[in-house]
């Protein structure tokens, strides 16, 4: 997917200019991935070039299997996915691994791909726009905030970034360069601060300046302490209060490394502040994002960005087919 | 779905208990469910098809088909099994026989390796050593600014020259630093990919200029299979001395331990299991797998309580327990002791039976909650905590008034804490249970 195809709400003219720029970015962002793919000791490529000369028989199925385990696609996905693709097999008459291949990917994408494509964009129609982050500690919402704020700039948007983590030490600090280095506007709390307030500060800032995307950063919590969700879903409260129908977007953050938790992760996030997407990060390490296909697949939320490394323009939209490729062939994410 | 690993393993195994002797398709059946659990619980399925393999050769044998109890003999196997796997033993850091001692954080980014620093220096503080932290974290935005905030917070000497500062020559002088102002350096590194090859090259030169004595993987313990391959390829490139297993108070099963372990073959060091700098601790795999089986981290638990409850205190609490004079006086008194040992979750995730948040969910384990039961007691005269029967209608709503709750919260409390001394009364010559009674101002 294209970045001008990932937003509702974004004018024509940004839209055409960013789409000449995609071009020309794109190839060299293939040739980076593939550089650190191929850095990585065992693609998912090599372990199928080792398994799927075979005859498709019961051990290559055992292969398969563990193919989406190690991908972190989880248990009760990874069932789901061999039942369907054994049915496409039988269907089809595939005999080869190339074919195989091309069903598994074909099977995943569909399982990652919303009813809907729309549900899919990132919705910035509203002025302000709100979009909220959330997530576990350590996964890259501030990153991924920066990120999204220069891709913003880019498409002629104002955001305004708030800075409502109070808790975690320097983190107000990190949203700031971040801030400096994108040009964009940014309204921070005291450190141990009431978040939520903070928040009606940020909101009431965009309001009076025209901003029109407000990014809301908030404190990396695990789904399990009590009283940080309790907090969070007053920051929510707070939004959805001053601003009707926003937080336009509740973003989760998740780090592609991450095991079946990720699930939990979502389901209790998702019930605390109704995520309508995930951003999964640090793609351009070895790990898959895998459970990313559970979540969809389990709880029906979209995901809508990935991150796939440290430069300003390593955000991208997410693409179902693409993304079911890169994990379970070894190419890239593009 | 959420099964928790030591349901699913008690599943297996009940199923076995029922039999007298162990065919080998029951074996089978407990395997399979085994090996299910443990891809579920995120352990890497190389590893798991060589545990479960161990397993049930161990299970197959005599010793278990020719003893009178096979089904304890397999939860046995695979409690032995898996305390194997995670190594025997506690595991200890290596003091330099000239200090400083050095301490080299590595990890992928977020995994914790900023706060592990700081919580490590407090850990180490306690143990009356001097540590001092050194920032060569010159990548992230603010990482500097963060250690430098969490070394004022454990109040520990950090030596931080500045982002514009090359990391190797920071780690160097960061060492003659500590040599003055300390015994131990801890030195945070920035957050890399494994297959980032400048920044594994840069973190193979700050190795070479300060000889770290260890060198510490951060793995945050949600991570899933994608374990194997970073802790390999940081083993591969730096030589990893062992890991701090980061983020442990969540719900995540943790395989990530075992496959840590298991394929680098280093032992796990400590685990890090909250957001207050306090609730760091050294690793017992032993009771970690107890744990995983259910038996719950009762000896971990002791120990912390040991530790910061003070003995003679506890003991007259305990006699005025079991004569049911507790007052709320001592009420507070208790309470300020529970709360140094960490927050309620925590405390509550160590003990038996209460795995994970799935049995927790009626239980609210709100910290602020126990501010508001404080405030109540707060406004409380003394003679009222020493004498809670002359709380009538008016002395109630002064007291709601004076913690900011209401009348209903006053009552709730005072009703609460009568079934309590009721309950002490009806135990009074027994043991007494150290802690708070589960439920109570919850």
């Amino acid at each position: 997917m294209d970045w001008y195809d990932a937003f509702k709400g974004v004018s024509a003219e940004a839209e055409a200019a960013l789409a000449e720029e995609e071009r020309v970015e794109r190839s060299s962002l293939l040739r980076r991935l593939r550089d650190n793919l191929s850095k990585a000791r065992t693609t998912l490529r090599d372990h199928f070039r080792g398994i799927l000369f075979e005859r498709v028989d019961e051990s290559l199925w055992e292969q398969v299997e563990e193919a989406l385990i190690f991908a972190d696609v989880g248990v009760e996905a990874t069932v789901k996915i061999v039942a369907r693709l054994e049915a496409m097999a039988a269907e089809r008459n595939i005999g080869t691994r190339e074919e195989l291949l091309d069903a598994l990917a074909q099977v995943v994408s569909d399982m990652l791909r919303p009813a809907d494509p729309d549900r899919q964009r990132i919705d910035v129609s509203a002025t302000p726009a709100v979009i909220l982050f959330v997530g576990v500690n350590g996964t890259g919402k501030t990153t991924t905030i920066g990120k999204l704020a220069y891709r913003l700039k880019e498409l002629d948007k104002t955001p305004l970034m708030v800075a409502a983590d109070t808790f975690r030490a320097a983190a107000v600090e990190q949203l700031e360069q971040w801030a400096q280095r994108v040009a964009c506007d940014i309204v921070k709390g005291a450190p141990g601060s009431d978040p939520a307030s903070v928040v009606y500060d940020g909101l009431a800032a965009a309001r009076s300046r025209g901003r029109d995307v407000v990014l809301i950063d908030t404190a990396g919590r695990l789904h399990t302490q009590v009283n940080l969700m309790k907090e969070l879903e007053k920051v929510r409260r707070v939004v959805e209060k001053l601003i009707p129908g926003a937080p336009h977007e509740t973003l989760l953050v998740l780090d592609a490394t991450t095991g079946q938790n990720g699930l939990r992760q979502a389901e209790v996030f998702r019930e605390a502040v109704e995520v309508s997407g995930v951003v999964l990060t640090k793609l351009d390490g070895t790990a898959k994002g895998g459970i990313v296909v559970a979540i969809h697949e389990a709880l029906g939320i979209p995901i809508k960005l990935i991150g796939v490394g440290e430069r300003l323009d390593d955000l991208r939209p997410f693409d179902a087919d693409q993304f079911a490729r890169a994990v379970f062939s070894g190419e890239g994410v593009k | 779905m959420f099964e928790s690993l030591t349901e699913r393993l008690q599943e297996a195994l009940g199923e076995l208990r029922g039999h007298g002797k162990l065919s080998e398709s029951d074996i089978d059946k407990a395997m399979r469910e085994i090996r299910l659990a443990l891809l579920e619980a995120d352990v890497n399925f190389k590893v798991v098809r060589d545990f479960v393999a161990h397993v049930k050769e161990r299970a197959l044998g005599q010793e278990v088909i020719q003893s009178l109890t096979p089904a304890q003999q397999v939860v046995k196997i695979v409690n032995e099994e898996l305390t194997a796997l995670m190594g025997a033993g506690d595991s200890k850091l290596a003091f330099g026989s000239r200090p400083p001692t050095v301490i080299l954080m590595v990890g992928l980014q977020g995994s914790g390796k900023t706060t592990a620093c700081a919580k490590l220096a407090n850990w180490l503080k306690k143990d009356g050593k001097r540590p001092v932290l050194i920032a060569a974290d010159v990548y992230r935005p603010a990482a500097i600014d963060q250690l430098v905030t969490l070394a004022e917070r454990v109040a520990v000497p950090v030596f931080a020259p500045g982002a514009d500062v090359d990391p190797v020559e920071i780690a160097k002088r960061g060492i003659e630093f500590a040599r003055e102002k300390g015994d131990v350096a801890i030195i945070d590194t920035a957050g890399r990919l494994h297959i980032d090859e400048d920044l594994m090259e840069e973190l193979a030169r700050i190795r070479a200029a300060v000889k770290p004595h260890n060198i510490l993987l951060v793995v945050d313990a949600m991570t899933g299979q994608d374990a194997v391959n970073a802790a390999q390829e940081f083993r591969a490139r730096v030589d990893i001395d062992g890991v701090v297993l980061t983020k442990l108070d969540g719900d995540a099963r943790g395989g990530a331990a075992l496959s840590v372990r298991a394929v680098t073959g280093k032992p796990i060091k400590f685990v890090s299991t909250g957001e207050k700098l306090g609730e760091f601790d050294s690793f017992h795999p032993d009771r970690m797998a107890s744990r995983i089986l259910g038996m719950g981290d009762i000896l971990s638990l002791i120990e912390r309580a040991q530790e910061q409850i003070d003995e003679q205190q506890a003991a007259a609490m305990e006699e005025k327990l079991r004569r049911a004079e507790f007052t709320f006086e001592d009420f507070l008194v208790q309470m300020k002791q529970v709360r140094k040992m960490g927050s309620l979750s925590s405390i509550l995730g160590m003990l038996p039976g209460i795995p994970g948040a799935k049995q927790l969910k009626g239980v609210q384990l709100d910290d602020k909650q126990l501010d508001r039961v404080e405030a109540i007691v707060f406004s409380m005269t003394r003679e009222e905590r020493r004498h809670p029967e002359i709380i009538d209608g008016s002395r109630r709503q002064r007291i709601a008034r004076g913690s900011g709750s209401t009348v209903q919260d006053v009552n709730n409390l005072l009703k609460q804490f009568r079934e309590m001394q009721k309950l002490l009364r009806s135990m009074a010559g027994g043991k007494m249970p150290r802690f708070l009674p589960r439920g109570f101002g919850m």
